[in-house]
Order: C-alpha cells, then structure tokens, then sequence
C-alpha cells in the first residue's frame, strides 16, 4: 500500500470541506472524510499484519522513496513500524471522534474542520516519516491549526494562550532544527535509516542530543517546557483540546523516541537528566492538578503528570520501559480525548466548568456521567482500563534498572498514582453525584454523535485494557530495533 | 563582422532594450492627446507582461563592451525575477495609480530603476557596476515622493537621496582604494591582485558598508522604516524587494567573484553583520503600529538570514539566496498587495485597522496570513524552505550555535507575524474595514503570488535549476 494516501485522504477532504457550503454539508464531508481515515488506518493494520505473518521481518514497512531535494539529500522517505502505525491508528480514532463532538459547531464551521483535517494531516505525515526533514515539516505543519483553533474558537484567555503555544511549539521545532542540522552535516543525510547504518560519534550525539530531545520535548510537555499546556487545552474548543492531547503531545513523545533511537549513546549519557526531569513532572503535575477547580484545567495538568510516565519510560531505555512509553501514549491519548470529550458535553449543556458550579449530574445526563467516570477511572489507573496496564508496563521496565536513583525515581512516580486517585475522585465525585441545582436537572443527555465518538474512545481503551498482549505484539519489532541500537551503542563502549 | 557585433549586441542587450523602448513608449504617449489613467494602465500592464515573456526566450551567454556588460543563464534568471516582481507590483498598483495624476511619469521612473538595476547585474567591471547602482537609487528618490500632497512622503525621499549619497560616496572610495591597490576595475581580475594587504581590507570594509547601506543591514539600517513608511506602498514595495533583491543579487556575484581571497575574513563580518541585523530588526518589528513600518522591518530581519545563507558554504548559500529571494518575492508581494488595495480604497495602513478584517474580507485574509506564514517560514507555504535552506547553508560551516541563535530568532519573527494574524482572524472591532471590491489587475497579481507560495516549495524543479546555475568562490 502506498502510505502517501494518508496525506492524501486528509488533503482532499480538506479541500472538499473548502468547496462545500453550509455546517450541514461540511460536517457530512468531514465525517466521512475522517471514517475513510479509520478504515484506511485499519486496513493498513491488516496488511502490516499480513506482512508480518508471512515472515517479513523489515525494520520498517511499505517502504517508497522519493527525492524531494536531491541537491540538499532530502528525500520524502516514508514507511512505517508498529510503533508509528499505532501511532496512525490513535490518529484515525481521534480524528473521528473529534469530528462528532463538533457536529454543531456552527461559527465558522468551514474554517474549523478545514482546520482540524489539516491538523490531523501533519500528524498522519510526521508518523509515516522516515526522513527527518520530513518528519519536520509535517511537525510544523501542524502548529499553525492549533493557533488558530485556540485563538478564534476557544474560550478564556484564548488569544494568549494560543500565542504562548505558537510559541513555545516553535521555539521547540527552533531546537529540533538545529539538532537536525547537527545530525545532516555529520552523517549527510537526513534518512533515518541511513543515519542508523553510519552512526553518529559519540561527542556529537552529546552535543546534539540536548538541542533535540527538548525541541520534542517541548511538544510531549516535558517538564519546565510543560507551561503551555494548561493554558492551551484548556482555551481549545473541545474538539481541538482532544487532538492536542491525543495526536498533538504524541508528535513530541514519538519524536524523543525516534531521537533516542538514533542516539542511543548521548540517551544513555543523559538519562539521569531524562528521569530526573520526567519524575518532577509526574509529582508535580499531579500535585498542580489538585489544585484546579476547572474541569478542563483538571485533565490539562494531569496529562503532564502523564506525559512524564511517556518521558520516564523513553530515559530507561529498556525495552519494556520503551513499550511502556509506546503504550502510555495510546492510552494517554484516547483517555484524554475522552475525558476532553465529556467535559465538552457539560460545558456545552452547563455553560460552566467549575467543580463547585457542579454537580449530581448523573440524574440529569446519565450516559455523560458515565463517559466521564470512566475516563477518570482510567486516568487513575483501574485495572481493566488501558491506564492500567500503560503505567504498569512503564513501572515493570524502570524497576528493572538496577540502578539505585532509578529505583527511587519509580518509587516515587508510583506513589503519584495516589494523588491522581484522589484529584480524580474527588473531582467526579463533586460533579456527578450529589445534589443537581435545578437549572441542571432540566438539561438532556447526549445525543447520537457524542455517544458513537464516546463509544469509539470507550471501545479503544477497552481492548488495550483487556488485551495489552494485542498492542504488544504489535508494537513489539519496533521497541526490539530500538533496542538493537541501543545496544549497539552500549557494547561500543 | 560588423553584422555580428551588431547581432550580439541586440541579442545580449535584449533585456534592457525591451525596457528602454518601453521608456520610449511611454514617452511618445506622454507627448501625444491624453488617454485616461484606466487605458494607460491597460497598455503598459501589458507591456510589462511582453517585457516578462522576452526574458524567458533563448538566450545566449557572453560580454559586450570589452567585457564590462556581460551575461549568462544565472543573470538572465536574476533579471527574470526581477521583471516579474515589477509586473507584479504594476498590477497591485492599479487601485492607486487608477487616481494618480502622473501614471507615465511613475512608471518612467520606475523602469529607469529597474534598468540601472540590469546592467548592474550585468557589469563585470566597476564603473558600470557604479553607473548601474546609482541609476537604481536616484529615480526612487523622485518616486518615493510620489504622494504628492503627503509631507512625509517628500521627507522619505529625502531621506532615501542623502542615505544613498552616502552609501555611495563609502562605496566609492572603496571602488577608488581597490583601483589604487590592485590597479585594475574589471571585476575577475581584482581577485587575483588581492591579499591581506590593510588597504585593501579597508576598500573591502567600505565596500561592504556602502552595501549594507543598499540592503539595509544594521547598522545601516536607520533610513529604512522612515522611507517605507512616507512613500507610497507601490514604491515601497519596489524598494523592499526589487531594489533588495537586485543589490543582494550584486552582492553575491561581488564577493564570490572580486572578493574570493578574503573569503575568510568576510564570512566572520558577515556573521557579525547578520547576528546584528536579525536581532534589531526583530526587536523593532514587535512594536511597531503602522503595516507599512512593520514589514519594513520584518525585511531588515529577512536580509539577516540571508547574509547568514551567504556566509556558509559557497555553492548552496548562493543557490539558497536566489532561492530565497524568489520566494521573498512572491510572499512580500502578496502581502504588499493586500496593503495597497486597503490602502487605496480606504487609506487605512495600521495594524489596529486590520482588526476583524477576515468578518468583510475572508479571502484577503487568508491572502494575507499566508503571505505572513510564508515571511515567518511556516510549512506548507515555500517561505518554510527558503529561510531553513539558508540556515543548512548557513550551517555547513559548522556554526551550530549561530544558526541556534537565528532559529530562536525566527521564534521571535514568530510572534510580531502572529500579531497581525491575531487581529485579523481573532480580535474585536465595532468597524472593521467593509468589503472592498477588488479590480481584476491585482486578483491576477494575488492570485499569481499565492499560487507561488504555495507551489514552489513542491516543485523541486525551481530549486533543481537555480541550483545548476549557482556560482560558488
């Protein structure tokens, strides 16, 4: 299969939605248009899984090669392994979930899912990338939707929130750039395979690496380069905070990943920074969020504690730790699109999000409350929900470090779970059960769209609770290459 | 023999003849019954839009005059762009000159530029180099007043003559020490007599100065906004990019081509130059009010990433800065278009003016915010490729914490973009500007640069053969 059709879908239903009148038309083109994603993403799934039941054991699938730049050896390279392919498929699932909570956005409806098609392109680009300056392309392409989704629908302080993370987004891409740079003029190329097969000497990759890591790093919320994501997700219009969360967060997490892989040596010099830093994020975010009363500002600063289990498991660099990671985003993503979802549906029917202005919702919008409850049970980590077995497998990996420091900074991560617990219960606590105020027991439940976007995230984190071996298996050759590399830099020395 | 010599001449000089007989043209119409402005203007846009497609014929490559003019492809090229951004600005300044009482007498003056700016890419030698620099500058003087009941137009033309007087006169004694030194003007002959010789570094030193002047580099730079902002947006727009491109365009050849032996002590003058023009230029262009200022000064910061490209490796740091400038030219265009229609047809030239602009004009909006993207380098728009071309050029020579310092500049430049965009698409207005009507002429010029940024970065043709053709030392 050609992977460029998943560029090419969103291209055109973008250009589709530009040419269509009327909220009615744009969102039947955007729906559509974004269920041709899903199936797309699923058929990729099927034949990737083909592939490899039949024995094909390349480091990377469906691989096409084209020059874009020869003169400057760039080239558009794409191709996938499980680890961008589940990445893909989060997308996919995103994207259609996104497009349902927004059926009735009717200011500017044109602009706003012209907007949100474009966003998820750059993401579909950045995952299939095999060539960094592609990959940074797409990183970019991606950040001027946001700015302008925030900036024109949001809500609050909009206009500065999307100016805070226009910029900071950029300053990030600013310092991936110049580790690209250190990259290309040591190696000559920009082909991540290529760079893979020559290698990059030890001093350079120290030197490099820093500039890199936090460039993505900025992206994945890693802490002190965390600030913008309150402010962003919690400004965002629903449907924009979910792909922040979801897709958004992911390009940093996946770009450290890929960083890491390919300088194992400076990952492994700079661990101790890597862990020192994800941990503070994980207390600390979790700490931040017991003191929101606003329910978008709740899961905003929960999604850096979670980001930091992301981070944790990339700086322990083994491969149960890395599968952690892998896992963590795909959970973190859809549970954050779920949750981002139902405060959504309150806040639209409530016109508030304060906790305090809540409450007892459950007798008025029972399938919401339900929706709610359960994003909140799996940002805490219940068994049976993908939360659960994402932190699980990150803690199983870091522990295996011998390493004293490294066993004191998982303990403390872990005990994180406890104040995740409480903030959680205490928040859906407050808001669903309890007394409803009279002006809120007249409001009506979901409706058909938000219930099918909610089921589709319900449904995700579900199966990857149950049955994390599926995803696993999947994302298995990816993390084993990565650790081949890794390897490979440890015996060096 | 005679024939030949007559043949290369009208063959070589094709260019500038086309221009000259429009020169005479309008001339011949200026003496005879008047027309009115609207079938003036018809004329000479198409004039311009023939003058455009001459250059595109085959061309040949050689030198005339004892080899003090002489041309080939990559030249053809340069004046190709330029041509283009001149037609381009003509059709953007219908709205305007629609009005104006002197269409002949502006477009006169203008082209006379724009030949100055010919020969001196043509010139191999320093006199024409000299006689073409100052053709170019002296008619945007009289240009630049072209507001005829503004004063602060007349002030920008002051400013503009006494600004490149001086420039000039640097240049000059420059062009005087080099002679003195070297004992010879033809440009690929002074590099072989050049060494580190104190004199001769100082004639470079002045050299440079009198060029930084013409791009307007810090710190030279000071006449920049002040000019911009009092002549009216046509010329402004052919003084930042036409008069910009031409001189970086001479700038490149000369240092590449006379300048090759001090090649390592210009490159640390022009980091120097660079750090200095980026950061000042962003500084100033946060704050300031007038769109006119602001892309002013938004343009000193781009001519800093350009030295930056030029500094670097030889070979791509000129193929980046050809590239670059096409680019330049299709995004400062089209925003400079969307200023001048709003100008013309409602006189209203602040950034707080273009609040809630997308509620009456969507798609000079967009127009607009994709020419910004494109200036801040912004994927998808070509203006991404441009300025990141420049700092891998820029990097080759393995000053990482330079092009660090200038990729956290860009986050800057970000931010002042962002504030334009912010007022159109998000801030509050009781009364923003009404839906204007646009003429055909600027739609095509609109149309034709957003089309270019867009495009150009995907056809890696363009960059393929701006590439074959670059020079290096």
């Amino acid at each position: 299969m050609n992977l460029s059709l998943l560029i090419l879908l969103p291209l055109l239903t973008a250009m589709a939605i530009l040419f269509s009148n009327g909220l009615k038309q744009i969102r039947v083109i955007g729906l559509l248009g974004s269920i041709a994603q899903l199936s797309l993403a699923g058929w990729l799934l099927k034949l990737y899984l083909n592939e490899r039941a039949v024995g094909n054991t390349a480091t990377y699938l469906f691989e096409s090669n084209y020059p874009w730049f020869s003169a400057l050896h760039i080239n558009y390279h794409i191709g996938i392994d499980g680890i961008s392919l589940v990445m893909i498929l989060l997308t996919s699932l995103i994207v259609v979930a996104g497009i349902l909570v927004s059926w009735t956005m009717d200011k500017l409806s044109k602009e706003y899912f012209f907007l949100l098609v474009l966003l998820s392109m750059g993401a579909y680009g950045f995952f299939i990338s095999l060539d960094l300056f592609t990959l940074f392309f797409f990183l970019e392409v991606a950040v001027i939707p946001k700015f302008l989704l925030i900036g024109i629908w949001g809500s609050g302080n909009k206009q500065n929130s999307a100016m805070k993370l226009a910029l900071m987004l950029m300053a990030g891409s600013a310092l991936v750039f110049v580790g690209l740079m250190g990259i290309y003029y040591n190696t000559h190329t920009f082909d991540i395979v290529q760079i893979t097969q020559i290698g990059i000497s030890a001093g350079v990759q120290q030197f490099f690496f820093p500039f890199a890591f936090i460039g993505f790093g900025i992206f994945a919320a890693l802490f002190p380069f965390h600030t913008w994501v309150p402010d962003g997700h919690a400004s965002a219009p629903t449907a924009a905070s979910m792909f922040l969360a979801g897709i958004s967060m992911k390009l940093g997490g996946y770009g450290c990943l890929r960083i890491a892989s390919l300088m194992p040596d400076a990952a492994h010099h700079y661990a101790w920074i890597i862990i020192l830093l994800a941990t503070i994020a994980i207390i600390y975010g979790a700490f931040a969020t017991m003191m929101q009363t606003d329910l978008k500002y709740i899961n905003a600063y929960s999604s850096i504690s979670h980001c930091g289990f992301v981070i944790l498991g990339i700086g322990m660099m083994n491969k149960t730790s890395i599968n952690g990671a892998v896992i963590q985003m795909v959970s973190h993503g859809l549970m954050t699109a779920l949750f981002f979802a139902a405060i959504g549906m309150i806040y639209s029917r409530t016109h508030t999000r304060m906790i305090a202005q809540l409450g007892g919702l459950l007798k008025a919008m029972p399938f919401i409350s339900t929706v709610f409850v359960i994003a909140g049970l799996c940002s805490l980590g219940l068994p049976g929900f993908s939360g659960f077995v994402a932190e699980m497998t990150v803690f199983m990996g870091s522990w295996q470090n011998p390493n004293g420091v490294y066993r004191l900074a998982t303990i403390i991560s872990g005990a994180s779970i406890v104040v995740t617990a409480v903030y959680i219960l205490r928040a859906t606590g407050k808001t669903i059960m309890g007394p409803i105020s009279n002006e809120h027991a007249l409001l009506g439940d979901a409706t058909w769209n938000e219930k099918l976007a909610a089921v589709l995230l319900i449904a995700g984190i579900v199966i990857i609770g149950i049955a994390p071996f599926l995803l696993n298996a999947l994302i298995g050759p990816g993390t084993d290459n990565i650790m081949l590399q890794v390897g490979k830099a440890i015996t060096l020395k | 023999m005679i024939l030949m010599m007559i043949n290369n001449f009208f063959i070589l000089l094709r260019q500038e003849l086309v221009i000259t007989a429009i020169i005479f043209i309008l001339l011949f119409i200026k003496l005879g019954k008047d027309k009115s402005n609207e079938s003036l203007l018809h004329i000479i846009n198409v004039l311009l839009f023939v003058n455009l497609l001459i250059g595109f014929l085959p061309m040949m490559e050689g030198g005339l005059f004892n080899s003090m003019f002489a041309t080939n492809k990559l030249i053809v090229l340069e004046k190709n762009i330029l041509n283009f951004a001149f037609w381009i600005i003509s059709l953007q300044s219908y709205a305007w000159l629609k009005t104006h009482k002197h269409v002949i007498e502006f477009y006169i003056l203008l082209l006379s530029s724009l030949l100055g700016m010919f020969f001196l890419l043509s010139s191999d030698h320093l006199l024409i180099f000299y006689v073409g620099l100052e053709m170019s500058t002296i008619p945007l003087a009289a240009a630049a007043n072209f507001d005829l009941t503004k004063r602060q137009s007349s002030e920008a033309a002051l400013k503009l003559i006494i600004s490149s007087a001086f420039s000039s006169s640097l240049l000059l004694l420059g062009v005087s020490f080099l002679y003195g030194t070297t004992g010879t003007l033809i440009l690929s002959d002074i590099g072989s007599h050049l060494s580190y010789n104190p004199l001769q570094i100082f004639a470079f030193i002045l050299f440079i100065s009198g060029f930084a002047f013409k791009i307007s580099a810090v710190p030279f730079h000071l006449w920049t906004a002040d000019v911009y902002e009092g002549a009216p947006i046509a010329v402004t727009a052919f003084l930042s990019v036409l008069s910009k491109s031409a001189v970086l365009f001479a700038f490149i050849s000369i240092l590449y081509k006379a300048f090759a032996s001090l090649s390592s002590m210009w490159y640390l003058v022009l980091i120097v130059l660079s750090m200095a023009t980026i950061l000042i230029g962003n500084l100033f262009a946060l704050r300031q009010e007038n769109m006119k200022r602001f892309l002013a000064f938004s343009s000193i910061a781009q001519v800093g990433f350009i030295l930056i490209g030029i500094s670097g490796s030889s070979h791509q740091g000129s193929s980046s800065l050809i590239y670059f400038i096409l680019i330049y030219v299709f995004s400062n265009l089209a925003a400079f278009g969307v200023l001048s229609l709003v100008s013309a047809l409602t006189g209203k030239e602040s950034i707080q003016d273009f609040k809630g602009f997308y509620k009456n004009n969507p798609t000079l909006s967009w127009v607009l915010t994709i020419a910004l993207f494109s200036l801040a380098g912004v994927p998808p728009t070509a203006g991404f490729f441009g300025k990141l071309f420049l700092l891998m050029a820029g990097a080759a020579k393995g000053n990482y914490w330079i092009i660090a310092i200038a990729a956290l500049n860009m986050v800057i430049s970000f931010y002042y973009y962002l504030r334009v965009v912010k007022a159109i698409f998000m801030d509050e207005n009781d009364q923003p500007i009404e839906k204007l009507s646009i003429p055909i002429y600027p739609k095509i010029a609109i149309f034709i640069c957003i089309a270019g940024i867009i495009l150009t970065g995907f056809l890696t043709v363009v960059y393929d053969y701006i590439n074959s053709l670059s020079i290096s030392l």
